[in-house]
């Protein structure tokens, strides 16, 4: 065994596997850290706590371990691909294989801010290359030439000269002897072959012949069943509890109460159903119970009365304002919604007196360890967190609540014990997506420029919901943005693309409003503002006003802006995380009512990875931004969520879709995410374009509880557009 | 509780629960054939969706006393290896997403294809309009299909 340096943290540690094939470890806590290590054998790699490495098996099988959680951003397609892109494997011999947590190992292994790819890039490139390197040394080294004469391509090294081939799988226990080269070379993006096309979801086949993949499919011997009765109302506890009929009922183990909780466990999912209603619970008044009467009530007090934290503050409003030709002011409300993903959560825990054993489908395997190690009093160490697939999060999985309930029920029964939620249980469980009303006003000088503009945010247990330092920030000399929060006893929590997911429809709208007034093109008038942000800018800003412009003019081109007859066409431009989105929607009437026909969008995510994943995350988030903004909405009775289930919850449905056609930016710059941002565009585009359709303006979501889909709307008279 | 002897995915399985036991759940629960999803219980999502003599059933509101002798697929049933025209339309359209609606898309355009080999886009929409994918899939669910109905 080579010298192991303990002391430093490694980036690239290379092995051999007792099997004899190459096993090289990357530590991705430190990208361009310290000198690489050399471990010898797979024992020593064990005993450094090195399990997140790509290994190569003498038949040429190349593992590959993907430690964030799988939801369906597709990543345990794109990460492996950018290994296999340097590492110039064949593809197909290419195996993924989702990786425990292991905080050790791995950095940021989170599902969560699109921020998965831009964070490991450059590090899943360096493992690459590094054992490409490490093979074209050992095959140099075999046939007794200089490694420049040798090149590597679909998982072989090649001698040009002689035409010499050996694969990968046979050199694999040679090169794992060799010292880890310190300076290895990335290759130019022109000679990518797999980086940018279109490869497909790793996971297709097991997805498709129905493998228990996900948390909910997950069984161990010996496990129970549970399910929680939880309080009806936020602001609500538990009075009293009379368990005697549902513990008489079959099936039925046991029934627990722990803090607001009663648990009844069970052998069967359905006979814990059953039982659970006719449990008999009484709840008491423990805070306010809201309703959401109340909370149109509270928006129009505080947006006049309330104590606002002042978020962005450049030149002086008041002024503007009082000198302005036109001023213009609108309000935009948006609901709280529920991230309803359509695997229920659930979690497995097993409490034992060593220690604890967590499956299940987490966002964060973190959080859910050092929550459970809160919780019970047990060491991490001591805890470990297997990640099944993920049946969907959209942020609902970044909480560890279901997790830490698990853990606890097990601890307390001192069973392994699968946690269920219910469809009903998920839905008015809590962690909304927070109900926000915006104030916004502009001030115009005689020539239609934006003067002033000022935006007060009023949240229900939203933090901040303004991006202050986002558009149209930094173009506008007299600015104005603060918040008021109201805190209630009804939780909230991330919600994809977080804030920005109404925000951006707000502002986007409100932009359109003010563009009309100034009597502008609305992707012109955007494109002055931007051109004033680069010239003359106030403030600092956090978006990159070329890129923004560079997507705004896309999605134009694409979309034929201001050149089509009979479609009403609405734009939409945002920036959220670290990607740039512009959307145009186009909207047709039909039996009286506004239809979405079709939304053209233009990414820019820096360098797309995997373009069918990236289309799918594209086209994903243009369909939840427009169904969530056009349909759901979770209201409120006394504390009591009044939605429960897809039956008086509305999701989108397939009938209900437009046409979508996606274009990305090709800048070459490094990938910046694609999760999320899509998303947010969305809502805006759609309102302005049905404005344009329709000469009404929804400032409130859901749009479809609008008159103007009341389907008597008559057709806004047709405008000559002028064209950006 | 009565003995109930079902017919799935070509055997014959016996199963000793409630007589209002959904099918999903014996499935699960007791068969373990965790492929058909629970999404909602409520004839809702669709996630549940298997054949009952062929003719796609929310399995999550089927009491297992209502089955008799009917042949039920679930999607492990559906081909023996997994490459029904639209298992492999699906890869090659690479339709999934998170995947856990897929299995219930499936069986119900299965059902579909069986009875219209050639649906049109409207046919297939409204077949389809039962099963929410959160994922918002649903442009490469339909293209899956229309790709599967040219091969079929
Ligand atoms: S679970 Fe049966 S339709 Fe939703
Ligand atoms: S792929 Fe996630 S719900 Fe359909």
């Amino acid at each position: 065994m080579s010298t192991v340096n303990k002391s430093r943290r490694s980036f690239l540690k290379s092995t051999l596997l007792t099997t004899g094939g190459l096993m090289l470890g990357f530590s991705w806590a430190s990208a361009g850290a310290a000198a690489p290590v050399v471990v010898a054998d797979a024992g020593a790699a064990a005993s450094l706590g090195f399990n997140s490495y790509l290994s190569i098996a003498p038949d040429g099988i190349i593992t590959i371990f993907s430690p964030n959680p799988e939801l369906g951003q597709n990543i345990m397609t794109s990460f492996p691909m950018i290994v296999a892109e340097e590492l110039d494997a064949d593809w197909k011999k290419v195996k993924v294989v989702q990786a425990a947590l292991d905080t050790k190992a791995f950095d940021r292994q989170v599902t969560g801010g699109s921020g998965a790819v831009p964070h490991s890039w450059k590090l899943l490139r360096n493992a690459g290359a590094t054992a490409r390197q490490m093979l074209v040394q050992a095959a140099a080294q075999q046939w007794g030439v200089p490694a420049e004469e040798c090149t590597a391509a679909d998982g072989f090294v090649v001698h040009t000269k002689t035409g010499n081939k050996l694969d990968y799988g046979a050199l694999a226990e040679a090169a794992a002897k060799l010292p880890v080269p310190k300076d290895v070379k990335l290759k130019d993006r022109k000679d990518f072959k797999l980086i940018g096309k279109e490869v497909k979801n790793v996971a297709n086949k097991d997805i498709t012949t129905g493998k228990p993949l996900y948390g909910l499919d997950f069984h161990r011997e010996g496990m129970v069943l549970a399910m929680l009765q939880r309080p009806p109302a936020f602001g609500t506890r538990i009075k009293s509890v009379d368990a005697a009929a549902a513990k008489a009922m079959p099936g039925i183990i046991d029934v627990v109460q722990f803090k607001n909780n009663v648990a009844v466990v069970g052998k069967s999912t359905w006979e814990i159903m059953k039982a659970r209603k006719v449990l008999k619970v009484e709840y008491e008044k423990d805070g306010n119970t809201e309703s959401s009467e109340d909370h149109a009530k509270l928006f129009s007090t505080l947006m006049d009365t309330g104590t606002a934290t002042v978020r962005r503050k450049d030149g002086d409003v008041a002024t503007a304002f009082a000198g302005a030709a036109k001023v213009l002011r609108a309000e935009y409300e948006c609901p709280f919604i529920s991230h309803s993903p359509m695997e229920p959560m659930n979690f497995f825990a097993h409490v034992r007196e060593d220690g604890v054993e967590l499956v299940g489908p987490t966002q964060t395997p973190a959080l859910a360890r050092t929550s459970v190690s809160k919780l019970l009093n047990i060491p991490e160490e001591k805890i470990t967190v297997a990640i099944t697939r993920l049946g969907g999060g959209f942020g609902r999985r970044l909480k560890a609540d279901y997790v830490t309930e698990a853990a606890e029920l097990s601890s307390i029964i001192k069973k392994p014990v699968k946690l269920i939620w219910s469809r009903e249980d998920d839905m008015t469980g809590g962690s909304y997506r927070p109900a926000v009303r915006y104030r916004f006003e502009a001030a115009l000088d005689a020539a239609g420029n934006m003067i002033g503009y000022k935006l007060r945010g009023v949240g229900i247990n939203s933090g901040n919901p303004t991006r202050e330092d986002n558009f149209p920030s930094g173009a506008v000399p007299n600015l104005l943005i603060d918040t008021v929060e109201h805190q209630s006893p009804i939780t909230t929590g991330a919600w994809r693309a977080p804030i920005t997911n109404f925000l951006a429809y707000a502002e986007q709208s409100f932009l359109d409003e003010v563009a009309q007034a100034a009597k502008k093109d609305p992707i012109q008038f955007r494109l002055d503002l931007l051109q004033k942000a680069k010239t003359a800018p106030v403030g600092a800003i956090k978006y990159d006003i070329d890129r923004m412009i560079g997507v705004t003019k896309l999605v134009a081109q694409k979309a034929g802006w201001g050149t089509k007859k009979g479609v009403s066409q609405g734009f939409s431009v945002y920036f959220s995380h670290r990607s740039y989105v512009a959307q145009v929607a186009e909207v047709v009437m039909k039996g009286g009512k506004p239809v979405v026909q079709k939304i053209y969008a233009a990414s820019d995510c820096g360098e797309v990875v995997n373009l069918s994943g990236a289309r799918q995350q594209v086209m994903g988030g243009i369909v939840d931004g427009l169904g969530h903004a056009m349909y759901s909405k979770l209201s409120f009775k006394d504390g009591a969520p009044q939605q429960n289930n897809f039956g008086n919850y509305r999701l989108i449905r397939m009938m209900e879709i437009p046409e979508i056609e996606t274009h990305f930016v090709d800048n070459g710059i490094e990938p910046t995410g694609l999760g999320e941002p899509a998303l947010p565009p969305t809502g805006g585009a759609v309102a302005n374009a049905i404005q344009k359709a329709t000469g009404k303006r929804i400032r409130k979501q859901p749009f479809i509880e609008d008159p103007v889909f009341s389907g008597k709307t008559q057709a806004a008279p047709a405008k000559k557009m002028k064209t950006a | 509780m009565p003995l109930y002897k079902l017919q799935i995915n070509g055997t014959t399985r016996e199963i000793d629960v409630a007589e209002d036991t959904p099918l999903l759940w014996v499935l699960r629960d007791h068969l373990n054939l965790v492929g058909t999803k629970y999404g909602c219980g409520i004839a809702q999502c669709g996630a549940c969706t298997v054949h009952f003599d062929g003719a796609a059933t929310r399995s999550c509101v089927l009491p297992v006393s209502a089955i008799g002798n009917a042949k039920i697929t679930t999607i492990e049933g559906l081909s023996k290896e997994g490459d029904h025209p639209l298992q492999q339309a699906w890869d090659e359209v690479d339709v999934p997403q998170c995947g856990y609606c897929q299995a219930g898309q499936i069986m119900t355009a299965a059902a579909l294809l069986k009875q219209t080999p050639h649906p049109t886009t409207a046919q297939i929409e409204q077949t389809m309009h039962g099963n929410i994918c959160r994922c918002g899939a649903y442009h490469r669910i339909r293209e899956a299909i229309k790709l599967a109905s040219t091969k079929a």
